[in-house]
């Protein structure tokens, strides 16, 4: 088994035409506005010392949420084995934020990555103790080949970008 | 529904094959070889399919109390359960909800037709929801890609898992280019996803509720899962304020980490996707916000300062606003949780992996093979179970009993048994034939009156091949004649254009006897083996070692089963076989032994085939007990033995009959693995290229390997063949309804195979198909590797 899980992230992701790019806390902010297509929509990020660009907007309303061409949130955890990121239904509106742009932008801590889908379910496990019983496990693209041919970008993102902070 | 006619069933297969036939093929063989590959690459697969069937089967064992369980849990998170009896208690519940939610909402008032927003699921196309809501003045819209072609082409799914797969890329273009008059004709794929995104990602933002299936219900947390590719399951679960999820009652789990194996398995299973997109696990009312387009300038996050905090409400009652209804439905599963033979039927997933595996479905697609709602190989149990065995009988006799499906299964359901036992039902609840008396005289079985004759004829093939083969070759002349092929046809139901197999005089039992029987064998055995090259052995060598048992180590003697192709059709496999095993130094014995009861199954006269089973066994008791191995050849013979007899035979007597009995190319295989000389056999250059059909049980017996190691060793160069099926089955395709279907799937296979100059097969209807079709002799493997060869 590898040890590297992030670049076992990497390359799951890389199978699903995902972008990762790894970063420092402290430049976490800046990499994230170069990606994000505005107009732009997120929920905060809750990372010491990391937030959201200024033209991200956080508490968005249905107008500027149906406008957003980028959503950024968070990601409780991340399995490395499929190249997953698990988005935690929350008030500030992470699932709808993480779903309706055309890109998403998932922002995950390196430690938050887990190995495998095993991992990933005591992860899981935990969180629905907490009370964060209502996750998603966004693995990729949005995809469809019902209209005869694949295509992704289908009701959820056609693209998917993934940060991990290396220092968390 | 009343029960289509034979020319009724053949013209509508026909029209099948034609209109649907290929959109199906191109999309479920692909779903399937994906399937194989992901399989391939999931080391613990094994390990995960037992796991996912006996968390199945805990659960369903303890329904009653995980219903109870899932109801606290999701009362405790402020949803609310309830438990409907049939189809139309759920359609008024939800009718309800709707209603009430809009009078809250105050659409109504507005002159406005209550809206809804559905992600496909099979549970409300088997109630009708949709009609059931229209007719109440609600408006509804799919939003599965799929789903929504059909609902805008007024069709219905042909599968379980691709709704809309028979409708191919032009034919959903030239729909929507008429139906909704673009600007730009829609040509591509993309240009339809697009318009389709737009269009119905307004209905989403608009409706007053949404209506989502659920793949797996986790009781103890009150917990929906929901797995699609698109992510609309996830759009109308979270966008209105209402959720109304619907879900047999089967779908019930007890924990979270009973979820984990399902997650693991059934994208791999349905598409070959190592996992989905989208995997959602909601516990609902879900602490997001609710999405009110009609208010654009209002925070999705609401006023509500205790849900705005992004905390989450950690308390587990969500958003205030939301309102979430788990529907439950019975609808006939609690009675199937009863059945001993239809329980298994409520493991099932639903991922679609039979159907995709069926060469019969690949052909015809789920209309074909498909009731009032499921399709494919397990729509069996799901129609008996909830619409009633008329609606399973329609199509039951498209299963073959391949059992092609069973690997691909993830719960490890013996699919091929389900239909086997809806056939017998089926079988005793018909009337009483006016031919039957032509049948009576030949048919020994134990069967109630009134079950198609086709099928009691082919059922006790066994008895008709016994009175054949001992008027050949009259029979055989008669047979072929014009007249007695019409009279075949019309009541027996053979298609004219069948050949019928061509019956010996001397059966394989009978030319055993003659040659001396055992003591002949048991001297051929000991005599030393012509060396290639070498010259033959003077007989006094031969005698010596005759005294020296177990020259090569093998202390062995064989059983060999006359199966009643072998005993009267193919004889000439028969006789190889002995030659064979002699060659390796095994002695023979070819005793005339009772039928395997395959025929039986085959047709669904099980009482008949678990007669023929006991027989079976207490024949072959005394050699088991002295120690010998039963060879078998004909490989659906060897599959009744190894899979069916553990529903018909006490379980010690059907584990002797399983570790003792053999394939007759592993048992060659198992020689030469420990000293049996190959050089005694026919053998290639090393390098000669051999075009080899498995037989379908075979394969699901893990049996293809060992035949192809035994060519391998032999000096071949063996190319198996991919086509899930040969298209004959059996009885199948000698059936007038049938032989158009089984020629499209024999076709596949024979396209496959054509180029090689040799081709082998190991069943015997596998073989006559390929002959068919390839117009050239078509061996068993046995055949090409006795000493002297096939055309020796
Ligand atoms: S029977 Fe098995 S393979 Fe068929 S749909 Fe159900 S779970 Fe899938």
């Amino acid at each position: 088994m590898t040890v590297d899980t992030v670049g076992r992230f990497e390359r799951a992701l890389e199978g699903l035409e995902v972008g990762l790019e790894r970063v420092a806390a402290a430049d976490a902010t800046e990499r994230i506005e170069t990606i994000v297509a505005e107009p732009a929509v997120g929920s905060p990020l809750p990372f010491d010392g990391v937030s959201l660009p200024g033209e991200v907007t956080t508490e968005p309303t249905t107008a500027e949420l149906e406008a957003a061409r980028t959503g950024v949130t968070p990601v409780g955890f991340a399995i490395a084995e499929y190249g997953s990121v698990a988005v935690e239904s929350t008030a500030d509106g992470a699932e709808p934020i993480s779903l309706y742009p055309e890109r998403h932008v998932a922002v995950v801590a390196a430690s938050d990555v887990v190995p495998d889908l095993s991992a990933g379910f005591d992860r899981l496990a935990d969180g629905f103790d907490r009370g964060r019983d209502s996750v998603v496990f966004a693995t990729g693209r949005s995809a469809t080949a019902d209209m005869g041919d694949l295509v992704h970008g289908v009701h959820g993102p056609g693209d998917v970008r993934v940060i991990v902070l290396e220092d968390r | 529904m009343a029960q289509r006619t034979r020319t009724e069933r053949a013209d509508r297969i026909r029209h099948l094959l034609e209109t649907e036939g290929e959109a199906i093929h191109a999309h479920a063989s692909a779903s399937n070889a994906r399937r194989y590959e992901t399989y391939g690459a999931t080391d613990d697969l094994e390990a995960l399919r037992t796991e996912a069937r006996s968390i199945k089967e805990d659960a369903i064992g303890r329904l009653p109390d995980l219903i109870e369980t899932v109801r606290e849990a999701v009362e405790a998170n402020g949803g609310t359960v309830y438990l409907a009896d049939d189809a139309a208690d759920a359609n008024a519940y939800v009718a309800d909800v709707v209603e009430s939610r809009t009078d809250a909402n105050g659409t109504t008032e507005d002159g406005d037709t209550p809206s809804v927003v559905k992600s496909k699921s099979m549970t409300t196309e088997e109630i009708d929801l949709n009609e059931g809501l229209e007719t109440e003045g609600i408006a509804v819209t799919e939003t599965d890609l799929g789903e929504w072609v059909l609902q805008v082409a007024d069709d219905t799914p042909s599968h379980i898992v691709g709704p809309a797969m028979h409708i191919s890329r032009p034919e959903i273009a030239d729909l929507f280019n008429e139906r909704f008059d673009p600007d730009e004709p829609f040509e591509t794929a993309e240009e339809l996803t697009r318009f389709a995104r737009d269009h119905l990602g307004e209905h989403i933002r608009e409706a007053d509720v949404g209506i989502t299936g659920a793949n797996f219900v986790v009781a103890d947390s009150g917990t929906i899962t929901l797995i699609t590719n698109e992510g609309n399951a996830r759009k109308c679960a979270v966008t209105p304020d209402t959720h109304v999820a619907i879900a047999g009652v089967e779908k019930l789990i007890p924990t979270l980490s009973d979820l984990e194996p399902f997650v693991d398995i059934i994208a791999k299973s349905a598409t070959g996707q190592p996992i989905s997109q989208y995997v959602t696990m909601l516990s609902p009312p879900t602490d997001s916000p609710t999405l009110d387009f009609d208010s654009p300038d209002e925070p999705i996050t609401g006023d509500d300062d205790g849900a705005a905090d992004g905390s989450g409400a950690a308390d587990g009652t969500g958003d205030p606003d939301r309102e979430f209804h788990l529907v439950l439905l019975d609808n006939g599963r609690m009675n199937m949780r009863e059945d001993d033979q239809l329980r298994e039927t409520l493991y099932c997933i639903r991922c679609g992996a039979c159907s995709n595996s069926c060469a019969n479905f690949q052909s015809v697609g789920g209309h074909g093979f498909g009731g009032e709602t499921y399709s494919g190989g397990i729509a069996t149990g799901w129609e008996a179970g909830v619409h009633g065995q008329e609606s399973a009988a329609e199509f039951n006799d498209l299963c073959t009993g391949c059992s092609r499906c069973v690997d691909a299964c993830p719960v490890k359901i013996d699919i091929p048994w389900i239909n086997t036992v809806v056939r017998d039902r089926v079988n005793r609840s018909g009337e009483s034939e006016s031919y039957d008396f032509l049948v009576d005289g030949l048919t020994p079985d134990e069967e109630t009156g009134g079950i198609d004759l086709g099928k009691r004829f082919f059922g006790n093939i066994g008895t008709v091949a016994k009175a054949a083969s001992a008027t050949a070759p009259v029979s055989n002349w008669l047979a072929d004649v014009g007249p007695v092929r019409r009279l075949l046809e019309r009541t027996l139901g053979i298609d004219h254009r069948r050949d019928l197999p061509s019956f010996q005089r001397e059966s394989l039992v009978d030319w055993f006897e003659g040659r001396g029987g055992f003591a002949t064998s048991k001297r051929r055995a000991a005599e030393p083996r012509v060396q290639r090259g070498g010259a033959a052995v003077s007989s006094r060598r031969a005698e010596r070692a005759g005294t020296r048992d177990g020259d090569t180590g093998l202390d062995r003697e064989v059983v060999l089963y006359p199966d009643v192709y072998t005993n009267y059709v193919d004889v000439d496999r028969g006789k190889a076989a002995v030659r064979t095993l002699e060659a390796l130094g095994v002695p023979v014995r070819v005793p005339d032994l009772p039928e395997s009861g395959r025929a039986a199954l085959s047709q669904g006269m099980i009482a008949t085939a678990d007669r023929q089973a006991s027989r079976l066994y207490a024949a072959l008791a005394e050699d088991l007990d002295a120690g010998r191995d039963v060879v078998v050849i004909e490989p659906s013979d060897l599959a009744a033995v190894h899979r069916e007899y553990e529903r018909l035979l006490p379980e010690g007597s059907v584990e002797r009959l399983r570790t003792n009995s053999y394939e007759i190319c592993e048992y060659v295989y198992g020689l030469l693995e420990n000293g049996a000389d190959p050089s005694a056999l026919s053998t290639g250059d090393g390098a000669e290229p051999v075009a080899y059909h498995s037989h379908c049980q075979q394969r699901t017996l893990d049996l293809e390997a060992p035949t192809v190691a035994v060519l391998e060793r032999c000096g071949y160069a063996p190319e198996t063949s991919s086509a899930e099926c040969c298209g004959m089955a059996g009885s199948f395709g000698y059936k007038r309804e049938y032989y158009e279907l089984s020629m499209d799937v024999g076709e596949r296979l024979a396209s496959e195979v054509e180029g090689a100059e040799t081709v082998v097969a190991s069943g015997t209807s596998c073989g006559d198909q390929l002959e068919t079709l390839l117009d050239r002799e078509v061996p068993h493997p046995i055949e090409l590797l006795a000493p002297g060869g096939y055309r020796a």
